[in-house]
């Protein structure tokens, strides 16, 4: 799997697929998506980064321990889960704003930051186990 | 089609569950792997097939098709996936682990817990 | 009774449970002389109770209480009427002189605060039953003093001895009260009642009822076991592993007595019947005998003690259910009499044992002039123990002969019963009260010395009551005895026996006790060797069956255990698997569920059939797999099936995820197999690969089954078109199933990414600790041959 294509090619790849993880998390609410399925491109860019060129060149790229990761995503959904305190109104209740951005209303909503939370999850976990085993199966 | 798809759910669980009663670890985690599939296939079949209708309602002027697929077992699937995922992860490394520690894959010799001629508890008070 | 009132009465009652809570602080601020502060509590709870005497004497009763579960019409409630007094009063003001005893008796115990934690919790237990009025109070206050029981004979927890004593009494009397539990339950069904003092206005509804041979037996399962009746007497006397305060405030004066309480309390509404006063007299009567004969066997002071305390409570038991007015009062009398003088002589016992460093009879002597204060405590109480002119014994001895004796042959028999009981409990009293004080000097201690005054002063107060009482006998009579005569008979009661002696039977039989007595005292020597010699050549003993009996509950479990859990992973999974088919099989059979033949659909398309036949292929593949890499590729064949029928059947979110965790898990499996061993062949045997094929088989064919069973009901898409209806106007959302995920069952999906997560941490954990030695402890952990 070490061939030099493969790592020549590896960090376009991967900044390819984490870009289109975004893409796909953001874009999962109305259309297929979401962030289970974004965290879970984006754990795949990494693992297929880590095999290319060793963990050490990945856990750089990220900087911050995965599973600190996993931890700051799921603090994120709960605190997107727990703003609707503020307002009177049921844990996860999803609230919904407008922000205008050049002369465009665009939709921000706990809900979002619910699923970015989700993704950062799967992303963090995920790649913590990926990560691990390779780290492993080199030693 | 419910009718295929019922045979196969049976072919997937009773692969999964001849892979579990293997004494062998390895085989047990193939046996994991596929009942987490074999429980996703089942949801979603009770929940109706519906052809290539995705449950996206269309916003835009041509309005929402009458027919499109179940949300709700979808809903529940995605979760089940990726935590079934998790738990699989969870338990090839454990698997993994035991073998390191115990040098067997052979459940019958994993006696850490349960060492083999085990003698009565104390009978003083 | 006026709200007021009822805040003091429930403050006193649960007084002694909050004195326990800063008792050990105390003791530590204190030391042994917290026994003076603490015995202030039972002191004032003397002095409340005292306060009701005049109401009780009129023939009044004092209740109160609060609401506790209304819906079950369950309160919490006291009823004090003679018999609840003449307890409370024994329980408080015996409870009193224990304190300070115990200050004195375990003055250098590390564990005194402990002590006298547990010994006040035990008051308020005690406390709590004689004056509870609901039976569910009732029933808690008598595991109440169960528990703490346990908790006293256990106090010297590093002996095995003490532990064993401590199980053998709550196993015993905890098995009474389980069986007390279903006899006031079925009281309970049968009267529609929950207090007792509704209970005793019953009249014969109990009598009456078809359950009061099933009641008897229940209340008669509590009460002997706790009263220590013949045969499960054994657990008093190893009671005495004890330290000498408990055994004499529980296990004589008060605890024991719990179950006379019981039957003396119920006697209004199960007596005056043919079970009641046959059964009772008898196990009365046995133990009497069976306990006195033991007495005589016994040379430790403590354990002749114990053996007459059964003996006594076998007497308490006999009169109760004897039948006759006299007979109740006799047993009132000697109640109150047994409570002084054996409260008194038990703790003679300790002081003996504290200042010449045994209790061996053989080994004491002489002690007269040392310990002259506890040598006059000790005589006056076996003078009254034995029944002799002028103690309250005596009044006791008189009332019982009197109640007893009539020409018929049963009173016959129990009245020569009570006499050989008696005659030879005097024997033993006096050897107690006697042998340790008399003749030379003999001790094992240095230095045999007068106690410190908390110890002397509990026997000399008891004893000196014993003479009081009995010399005041009317005011005795008048608030104590005529009472709780009432009470127990169920309807008025005058006492009215005094130290005047009346010419007649009873006198007779008192001389003649006496007279027996004496023989029987001077032949001890020789008789105690008979009895050992008797006793050697029956061998067994129900205390030796109790050891049987806990043995082999161990020996059956771990049969039992090891019968159903071999330690043979295939044969659990075996189990869950035929457990998991049997469920979902047996109730469509039973309830004649299973699915219409199936009409056979034409609508198949070509695609369909091929992407589940790649999915079976995987399948089988898996199966067959005989290396890794076949494994792998066969894993991820059959996956990626699974997400092109997601996609197939309008879900694009799940076949995107299935590719993913399928890449995913094909990754890991690769990158985790190359240290693991996957051997070619499964090495089952062909026997058990049939086995397993079939119960696989037949788990496929369940869920077949029951899949077919569920898509051939009509589909409810009540939930669906919900989610259908509001995900655009309500949650902003066009692809209903995210917006399921984060908005409408977003707390679910909340918790399973925290599942994701602590998988993933477990995972890190599993990876990064290293088990060191961990191979050693496994060899050490198996067996040696």
């Amino acid at each position: 799997m070490n061939t030099l294509i493969f790592r020549t090619i590896a960090p376009y790849l991967t900044s390819l697929m984490v870009l289109f993880s975004i893409f796909v998390l953001l874009r999962g609410h109305n259309e297929p998506g979401g962030g289970f399925i974004g965290g879970l491109i984006a754990a795949s860019a990494f693992a297929i980064y880590g095999i290319a060129c060793g963990v050490s060149p990945v856990r750089r790229a990220i900087y911050f321990h995965p599973l600190g990761i996993a931890g700051f995503g799921l603090v994120l959904a709960t605190l997107s889960g727990m703003l609707s305190v503020f307002f009177h109104v049921p844990f996860m209740t999803g609230l919904w704003g407008y922000v205008p951005i050049f002369e465009e209303n665009v939709p921000v909503s706990t809900v979002l930051f619910f699923d970015i939370g989700v993704y950062f999850v799967v992303v963090g976990a995920i790649t913590s186990v990926a990560l691990a085993l390779e780290e492993r199966s080199r030693d | 089609m419910e009718i295929l798809m019922a045979l196969l759910v049976g072919v997937f669980f009773s692969v999964a569950v001849y892979l579990f009663l293997s004494r062998h670890i390895i085989r047990m985690l193939l046996g994991a792997a596929v009942l987490g599939n074999a429980v996703n296939l089942l949801i979603f079949t009770s929940g109706r097939l519906t052809p290539e209708a995705p449950p996206i309602i269309a916003t835009g002027p041509a309005g929402t098709a009458e027919i499109m697929a179940n949300p709700l077992p979808q809903a529940l699937i995605l979760t089940a996936i990726v935590i079934s995922f998790s738990f699989f992860a969870f338990l090839l490394v454990l698997t993994y682990r035991a073998y390191q520690e115990l040098e067997t894959d052979d459940t019958d010799e994993m006696r850490f817990a349960e060492p083999r001629g085990q003698t009565l508890p104390p009978l003083e008070y | 009774m006026n709200a007021d009132s009822s805040w003091v009465t429930l403050l006193v009652m649960l007084s002694p449970f909050i004195a326990a809570f800063f008792a050990p602080a105390l003791t530590r601020l204190l030391k042994h002389n917290a026994a003076w502060a603490l015995a202030l509590v039972p002191a004032l709870i003397f002095v409340h109770f005292s306060s009701f005497a005049p109401r009780i004497a009129d023939g009044g009763v004092v209740t109160g209480g609060f609401q506790w579960v209304p819906s079950f019409n369950v309160n919490f409630s006291w009823y004090v009427d003679g018999l609840s007094l003449t307890f409370a009063l024994l329980i408080s003001g015996i409870g009193a002189l224990i304190v300070l005893y115990s200050g004195g008796y375990l003055k250098n115990n590390e564990n005194l605060g402990r002590f006298f934690s547990f010994i006040l919790m035990f008051m308020g237990s005690m406390l709590g039953l004689v004056l509870s009025d609901s039976f569910l109070m009732f029933f808690v206050y008598w595991e109440l003093t169960s528990i703490t029981s346990f908790l006293l004979i256990g106090f010297d927890h590093t002996r095995a001895a003490s532990r064993r004593a401590a199980i053998q009494a709550l196993i015993v009397t905890g098995g009474g009260g389980l069986l007390l539990l279903a006899g006031l339950l079925l009281i309970w069904n049968v009267t529609g009642l929950t207090e007792m003092s509704l209970l005793l206005r019953s009249g014969d509804l109990l009598r009456e009822s078809p359950f009061y041979l099933a009641i008897f037996v229940l209340v008669l399962g509590g009460a002997f076991t706790k009263s220590a009746q013949f045969p499960l007497h054994f657990w008093l006397p190893n009671a005495m592993e004890a330290p000498t305060p408990v055994s004499a405030y529980l296990h004589s004066a008060t605890m024991v007595k719990a179950g006379v309480y019981l039957l003396m309390r119920l006697n209004p509404v199960l007596g005056d019947t043919a079970p009641w006063e046959t059964v009772l007299p008898i196990f009365g009567g046995a133990t009497l005998i069976v306990g006195t004969l033991l007495a005589i066997r016994q040379t430790d002071l403590k354990l002749m003690l114990a053996y007459t305390t059964v003996a006594s409570l076998g007497l308490l038991v006999l009169l109760t259910g004897f039948g006759t007015e006299m007979a109740i009062v006799g047993g009132v009398l000697y109640l109150i009499a047994h409570s002084m003088f054996k409260g008194a002589l038990f703790m003679v016992a300790g002081s003996i044992d504290h200042s010449a460093g045994t209790r061996d009879i053989n080994r004491l002597g002489g002690l007269m002039r040392i310990m002259p204060i506890t040598f006059g405590a000790a005589i006056v109480s076996a003078v009254s123990m034995a029944g002799i002119w002028p103690m309250f014994g005596f009044l006791a001895k008189e009332e019982l002969y009197l109640g007893l004796f009539a020409t018929q042959s049963w009173s016959l028999l129990m009245t020569a019963v009570a006499f050989v009981g008696n005659g030879l409990m005097f024997a033993v009293g006096f050897a107690v009260a006697l042998k340790p004080f008399l003749g030379k000097l003999k001790a094992d201690s240095d230095h045999p010395h007068e106690s410190h005054i908390l110890i002397w002063l509990g026997p000399a107060v008891l004893a000196a009551l014993s003479f009081l009482t009995a010399l005041f006998s009317s005011l005795t009579h008048h608030f104590l005895s005529s009472p709780m005569a009432t009470a127990v008979a169920g309807d008025t009661v005058s006492v009215y026996i005094s130290l005047v002696p009346h010419f007649g039977a009873p006198l007779l039989l008192s001389i003649a006790t006496i007279i027996f007595g004496i023989i029987v005292y001077l032949v001890l020597g020789s008789a105690r060797a008979l009895m050992a010699r008797i006793l050697d050549a029956i061998g067994w003993g129900p205390d030796r069956g109790f050891d049987q009996f806990v043995n082999g509950i161990v020996r059956l479990s771990f049969m039992v255990t090891g019968w159903h859990q071999s330690g043979r992973m295939e044969n659990y999974m075996k189990a869950t698997f035929i457990l998991v088919a049997a469920t979902i099989l047996l109730p469509m059979v039973l309830n004649g569920e299973l699915p219409a033949w199936p009409a056979v659909s034409t609508q198949v398309q070509f695609y369909e059939l091929a992407i589940m036949a790649i999915a079976a292929i995987g399948l089988l593949a898996v199966l067959q797999a005989k290396n890794r890499l076949t494994a792998i590729v066969s894993l991820g064949i059959q996956g990626f099936a699974v997400a092109l029928i997601f996609m197939l059947y309008g879900a694009p979110d799940l076949s995107f995820t299935q590719f993913m965790v399928e890449t995913l898990s094909v990754v890991i499996l690769a990158l985790a197999m190359t240290r693991l061993r996957l051997l070619p062949t499964d090495h089952r045997p062909m026997r058990e690969t049939i086995v397993d094929a079939t119960i696989a088989i037949i788990c496929g064919l369940a869920f077949v089954l029951m899949l077919l069973r569920v898509v051939q009901v009509p589909f409810d898409p009540t939930l669906s078109e919900f989610f259908k209806q509001y995900s655009l106007s309500i949650a902003h959302g066009a692809n209903i199933v995210n917006v399921i995920l984060v908005d409408f069952r977003g707390t679910d999906t909340w918790g399973e990414i925290a599942v994701v997560l602590i998988a993933g941490l477990a995972i890190h954990a599993l990876i990064r600790i290293r088990f060191g030695s961990r191979r050693g402890e496994i060899a050490a952990n198996e067996p040696t041959e």
